[in-house]
């Protein structure tokens, strides 16, 4: 952090200044000349807390893959095939028993035993060959989409919010004052703010897991050189399972939330795969930080794109990416 | 050697009998969106198809017919690609197509290249399709969205009170067709629409746009339909919602009132208008209501045929009455049956319907209000009924081509 200033002055201040005017725009009660000019403030901050959230979402999908991609050097295309059969099957347990939180556990388990054999059966053949692994997940995606569609067709799926989930609550956030001078609290649905929660849990704990524990230590010594690891007598394989099925287990939880507070049908698994590769790529191949500032700013950029200039707001994600892409190519947060 | 011969001479005996039969036989072609944001809208105007073959009978004098299901996903491209396999593969004579409204222009445009097919409008209800440089041989029996929205804007403005509403729409021309029609009689009235909000066809997260709704004005239009239609409510009650709502015609729609979860509890009072209404008492709207429960089983339909089964429904039975009228005959580049199309009159299950010049339907509208039948069933209950309602909504047609086109901002709320 320090060295960053040292380096760059400039940006450094440059960025405290976007921040202090962020948390000026989220806590301060607005003047009228500035809600004349862009809207009022409830908008404003719905849409920054709809990208905050939304891009919590993208993080559950987006963290398993650049693990995965990190680790293994594999770019599994399949990604998104994972995410909508997570979906899918916490909408069929959540229809048949009523319990949200097992159909989280369930999609966990089943995405990745999927992953796991995905690993196994297929990766495992053909390890260190980048081209023809990805034309295979290519083609595995396409292949499952259409086992998806076969089996569920092609109507939405709703996943039910439980019942002490539904509902606004009010935030400590003053969106205008009443004529009277009774400030007037920020609305917000709950549903969205524990599943963002959640993936705060998720990410920490991902980080912590990697940063503090012995096998995190082993999957960062692979990502940094996979032959010495196996040289040292870790058995790379089996570190290799692991992580897939963890990486793949994440993207069928994040199915399930999907599922909750957007909907499933055929079709999300490109959406998604696509999130997840601009996500990545903003944030650096294969950093798990790097995937939780990529899906911040994907998330952001999205929902206040619609709020305030809606009729390109598709193009805002992809500019996005672009300008990475031109002044940093490996990504906001990769190391070289 | 011998085996291989007879063989061949076995497939060439299959296909020539294949050619034989052929003759006998009718091909209709019928698309529906059975893929995408409308999945439940194409479903259950299949249904609406399936239940006028149940009651009309699939024979015209000695000729079968033989009808092609093909899916679409309500995008116009999926249409074409619909309609031009259904011609070029499967040799169809006539089209049943197609559901939605950008489809149906797209439809519509392409027709004008095959001048020697009939092209019936399954339900898509855009008012370029039939108003502007329409196609001889696209004939629809249903009306379009403006003149489903009669009598919605009047009924607000003098009945409920309202005065001021703003408009929330899926960005395409079925809604713009809607929003038109609604605007038009609304603000004629002196109302005021101060907001018109566009999303997407197929948006998942409405937060933002729910976040932007207005809170100054009496009530809110929702245009959406099908699976949109199901998320908005969901984020709605999910952020607590609360203002007055008013529909469009497939928003306010078995489609929607019968969807999973309690989300569609908020539209219990709502105001909407369409070209029928769930309670209506009309013993031929009845005796539809009842073809339709009995020829489904209760867990594979809605509890009320939705406004897709009944433009189906009121498609293919012009289809099949039409061909009826010529006895089958479809020489000439089918001119007896376009005339005889052109003609005909139906006894639809949603009112009399007859075609003006531009072969498109004059027929009966519905105001309505949903009510909550008891049993945590939403149906729509009928307060208006206007019949004799055309394309230029009774304006003058000199005054009507003066207002434009439905777009995102035409027309302008004012009085015409």
């Amino acid at each position: 952090m320090t060295r960053f200033v040292e380096r760059h002055p400039a940006w450094a201040l440059i960025v405290i200044i976007a921040i202090a005017l962020a948390l000026w725009l989220i806590f301060a009660v607005w003047p009228p000349g500035l809600e004349e000019a862009i809207g009022r403030k409830r908008v404003f901050l719905n849409a920054v807390f709809n990208g905050i959230t939304l891009g919590g979402l993208y993080f559950l999908v987006a963290s398993g893959f650049t693990l995965i991609f990190g680790l293994m050097r594999n770019v599994n295309l399949a990604h998104g095939s994972l995410y909508l059969f997570g979906g899918y099957v916490g909408y069929a347990i959540s229809a048949s028993t009523g319990s949200w939180i097992l159909s989280f556990i369930i999609a966990f388990i089943l995405t990745a035993l999927v992953g796991i054999l995905l690993q196994v059966i297929v990766f495992r053949r053909m390890e260190g060959q980048d081209l023809r692994q990805t034309m295979v997940t290519i083609g595995l995606s396409i292949v499952f989409a259409d086992l998806m569609l076969w089996a569920c067709g092609g109507d939405f799926y709703q996943i039910q919010t439980p019942s002490w989930l539904i509902g606004p609550v009010e935030l400590p956030l003053i969106t205008a004052l009443k004529s009277s001078g009774e400030p007037v609290y920020l609305r917000y649905p709950l549903v969205r703010l524990v599943i963002f929660a959640a993936s705060v849990v998720i990410g920490i704990a991902m980080w912590l897991a990697l940063n503090r524990t012995r096998i995190g230590m082993i999957i960062r010594a692979g990502v940094d050189d996979r032959d010495i690891l196996a040289a040292t007598g870790v058995r790379i394989q089996i570190v290799f399972v692991l992580v897939f099925a963890l990486g793949a287990g994440l993207a069928g939880i994040a199915g399930v939330v999907g599922g909750t507070f957007q909907s499933l049908s055929p079709g999300e698994d490109i959406r998604f795969l696509l999130a997840s590769l601009v996500v990545v790529i903003v944030g650096g191949m294969g950093s798990i930080p790097g995937a939780a500032l990529g899906a911040l700013i994907i998330g952001l950029a999205e929902q206040l794109g619609s709020v305030y200039i809606p009729t390109y707001a598709i193009v805002v994600t992809f500019l996005i990416m672009v300008l990475v892409l031109a002044l940093r190519p490996q990504g906001l947060l990769a190391r070289r | 050697m011998l085996k291989g011969s007879v063989g061949l001479i076995a497939l060439s005996s299959l296909l020539l009998s294949g050619a034989a039969m052929a003759q006998e036989k009718i091909k209709v072609g019928v698309t529906a969106t059975l893929e995408g944001t409308y999945t439940v809208l194409g479903e259950d105007g299949i249904r609406g198809h399936q239940t006028a073959l149940n009651v009309l009978g699939k024979k015209v004098g000695d000729k079968e017919l033989e009808f092609i299901i093909a899916s679409t996903d309500a995008t116009p491209d999926s249409a074409v690609r619909a309609v031009r396999k259904l011609i070029e593969q499967d040799k169809v004579q006539i089209l049943l197509s197609p559901l939605s409204g950008d489809e149906g222009i797209a439809v519509k445009n392409f027709a004008k290249t095959h001048p020697e097919l009939t092209f019936i409008n399954a339900a898509s209800g855009a008012q370029e399709t039939t108003y502007v440089d329409p196609a001889p041989n696209f004939f629809r029996y249903n009306m379009d969205g403006a003149q489903w929205q009669v009598g919605l804007g009047k009924y607000a403005y003098e009945t409920k009170g309202y005065r001021k509403i703003a408009t929330v729409g899926e960005d395409y021309s079925f809604i713009y067709t809607q929003v038109f029609g609604l605007v038009l009689e609304f603000c004629g009235m002196g109302g005021q629409v101060t907001n018109r909000q566009w999303v997407p066809l197929g948006t998942k997260d409405f937060a933002s746009v729910i976040a932007a709704l207005p809170d100054d004005v009496d009530a809110i239009y929702l245009g959406l339909g099908g699976a949109d239609a199901v998320n908005f409510l969901n984020q709605y009650q999910q952020a607590g919602g609360k203002a007055h709502l008013m529909g469009g015609s497939i928003m306010i729609d078995q489609t929607i009132l019968s969807s999973k979860g309690n989300a569609k509890n908020a539209l219990i009072g709502t105001l909407a208008a369409s070209g029928q209404a769930d309670t209506w008492e009309d013993p031929g709207w009845q005796k539809f209501v009842k073809d339709y429960q009995d020829a489904f089983p209760p867990n594979k339909r809605f509890p009320s045929p939705s406004l897709l089964a009944t433009n189906y429904y009121g498609s293919t039975m012009a289809l099949i009455l039409g061909l009826r009228a010529v006895n089958g005959d479809l020489s000439d580049n089918q001119s007896k049956f376009k005339t005889a199309l052109a003609k005909l009159e139906i006894d639809a299950p949603n009112g009399k319907i007859k075609l003006d010049s531009n072969r498109q339907a004059i027929g009966t509208n519905f105001v309505t209000e949903v009510v909550d039948d008891g049993k945590g069933a939403l149906f729509s209950k009928v307060v208006k009924v206007i019949p004799n309602v055309n394309q230029t909504l009774g304006y003058d047609p000199a005054v009507f081509a003066k207002i434009g086109l439905p777009s995102r901002t035409v027309p302008e709320c004012k009085k015409y």
